[in-house]
């Protein structure tokens, strides 16, 4: 028991410690600009057609689960302000940020872990390039970037998916749910999500890079290394949610 | 005191020590690498032959001892130092470690990003690109991946993006381990018509006999973390030394 009590500080020491060398590496001047756009397409476009589809089956399924509760209670009007007020605040970038932890962690995990086993990142340090800087620099900025983004999207996908769930047993225009849906919302609900998804696509990149970066023990270590980079960056954002939450609350923002 | 010791050495290591736990791989290890020598280090699987030139270029710290690499302590230099020294060595790794993701072609102008301006890299990279590959017989690869190449075919692509940047030096870990015979001898002469070529030294870690004999000048044999015994091939195969023999058993 003790011994997993230090192998887990001693891992946590050390995400702590690859997290300030990215800091370090970062203020540094020469950034790896194309290689860094080259990762946003891999991680933002490649993500978002999975992020669509998912994004607008919630926005549906939470209409169409809502919808009974509020006609029993006379209150269907209130229908597409509620359901833009639950995914703009919470499930959205919530979901969104799982589904990336999901392809964005492992895919790094596994794309580094490999390089790592196969001494591809040795041999881009003999060559004179700085590995840390082309491979994990890039990938954590444009996880941090490109997860905003893919939530944002999320969010106008996923209330266009509750404007059709709301018109599968109702009637309603897309004017007055437009309306309704934005009536309600207020900055107080976007800037903390959105700076939330910041801070998801932040623990995202540097859990996938940490994990896939000192990956070990040959082929064993890059399925490893996948496995608990998705592990590590889902309880990642649910921690970052649950802090994110209370401090809107204590900011009033809730 | 052999001709070659009169020379000045372009590598050298000093009572290298390094230890992995319990494991001490090296034990006060000295060599000298003198120009246009290929010295050969001979030694059982896990005996320390690449840990030994990793320390060389600086992949893995020693715990004691001192290199010194065309004339610069590498222990004294930042990192910008480093991997300015690192375009005069080149490596080729065992498992030749190119980059799954890119072509041959990318492969190749990898190295040259952080060592070549913008400029020069738009005017002349094409050019070295192909020369590299035209020294390695492989010029018609060039828009391949890595994936589609045979093993042998991954070995000298290796080699040509090692020699892209025209290193002085060059270390070898275990050029042949791994290739049937055949290819095996096409990559050991190869090896030396690099050298003849770009005038390179090279400092070769293999237990394959028939490259360790076509290739080394001079071989090392390390032997319980030491520098047991050093001599030339014809040397050592009439070596009385048990330890020594062992290698040469059955040639």
């Amino acid at each position: 028991m003790a011994n997993k009590e230090n192998a887990f500080f001693k891992e946590v020491g050390e995400i702590a410690r690859f997290t300030a060398r990215f800091f370090k590496e970062v203020s540094k001047p020469k950034q790896e600009w194309e290689e860094f756009i080259n990762q946003c397409y891999w991680i933002g476009y490649k993500t978002f057609t999975l992020v669509g589809i998912t994004a607008f089956i919630m926005g549906l399924v939470l209409t169409i689960q809502s919808r009974p509760t509020l006609v029993e209670f006379g209150a269907e009007s209130l229908l597409p302000s509620m359901v833009s007020v639950s995914l703009v605040r919470e499930i959205a970038p919530v979901i969104t940020a799982l589904i990336c932890a999901g392809k964005i962690g492992s895919g790094i995990g596994a794309e580094l872990g490999s390089m790592r086993v196969t001494e591809q990142i040795d041999a881009m340090e003999v060559s004179g390039t700085n590995p840390f800087k082309y491979l994990v620099v890039t990938r954590v900025l444009a996880s941090t970037v490109m997860v905003p983004i893919l939530s944002s999207l999320a969010i106008a996908i996923s209330l266009y998916g509750g404007y059709l769930g709301a018109n599968l047993k109702g009637d309603v225009s897309w004017s007055l749910f437009w309306y309704q849906a934005y009536k309600v919302l207020i900055y107080g609900d976007f800037i903390p999500a959105m700076v939330k998804t910041i801070f998801f696509g932040f623990a995202i990149g540097i859990v996938g890079c940490y994990k896939g970066y000192t990956s070990q023990k040959g082929t064993e270590g890059v399925g490893r290394s996948a496995t608990t980079a998705v592990i590590v960056a889902s309880l990642m954002v649910f921690i970052l949610d649950l802090i994110a939450v209370q401090i809107a609350d204590v900011l009033g923002l809730t | 005191m052999s001709p070659m010791e009169k020379e000045k050495a372009i590598i050298e290591v000093k009572d290298l020590n390094k230890s992995f736990g319990e494991n001490h791989v090296l034990r006060d290890f000295s060599l000298s690498l003198f120009e246009a020598e290929n010295l050969v280090i001979l030694g059982k699987s896990g005996s320390g032959k690449s840990v030994l030139i990793k320390c060389i270029i600086r992949l893995i710290e020693p715990d004691s001892g001192g290199i010194i690499v065309l004339d610069q302590d590498i222990s004294e230099l930042d990192q910008d130092e480093m991997d300015m020294l690192r375009a005069d060595v080149g490596f080729l790794f065992q498992s030749n470690a190119l980059y799954d993701s890119m072509t041959v072609r990318q492969n190749l102008m990898f190295p040259l990003r952080r060592h070549w301006s913008k400029e020069e890299r738009a005017a002349n990279a094409e050019t070295a690109v192909k020369e590299a590959l035209e020294d390695v017989g492989l010029a018609h690869t060039i828009d391949m991946m890595p994936a589609e190449l045979s093993g042998g075919m991954r070995k000298r692509i290796a080699l040509a993006r090692t020699l892209i940047l025209k290193p002085k030096i060059i270390l070898y870990d275990e050029p042949t381990t791994g290739l049937d015979p055949i290819t095996a001898r096409e990559i050991s002469e190869l090896m030396n018509s690099i050298q003849a070529k770009y005038n390179t030294a090279a400092i070769i870690i293999s237990h394959d006999m028939n490259c360790i004999k076509k290739t080394g000048n001079r071989i090392i044999m390390l032997i319980d973390g030491k520098n047991y015994a050093e001599d030339q091939f014809e040397n050592l195969l009439k070596h009385t030394d048990p330890k020594v023999r062992d290698f040469f058993e059955g040639l």
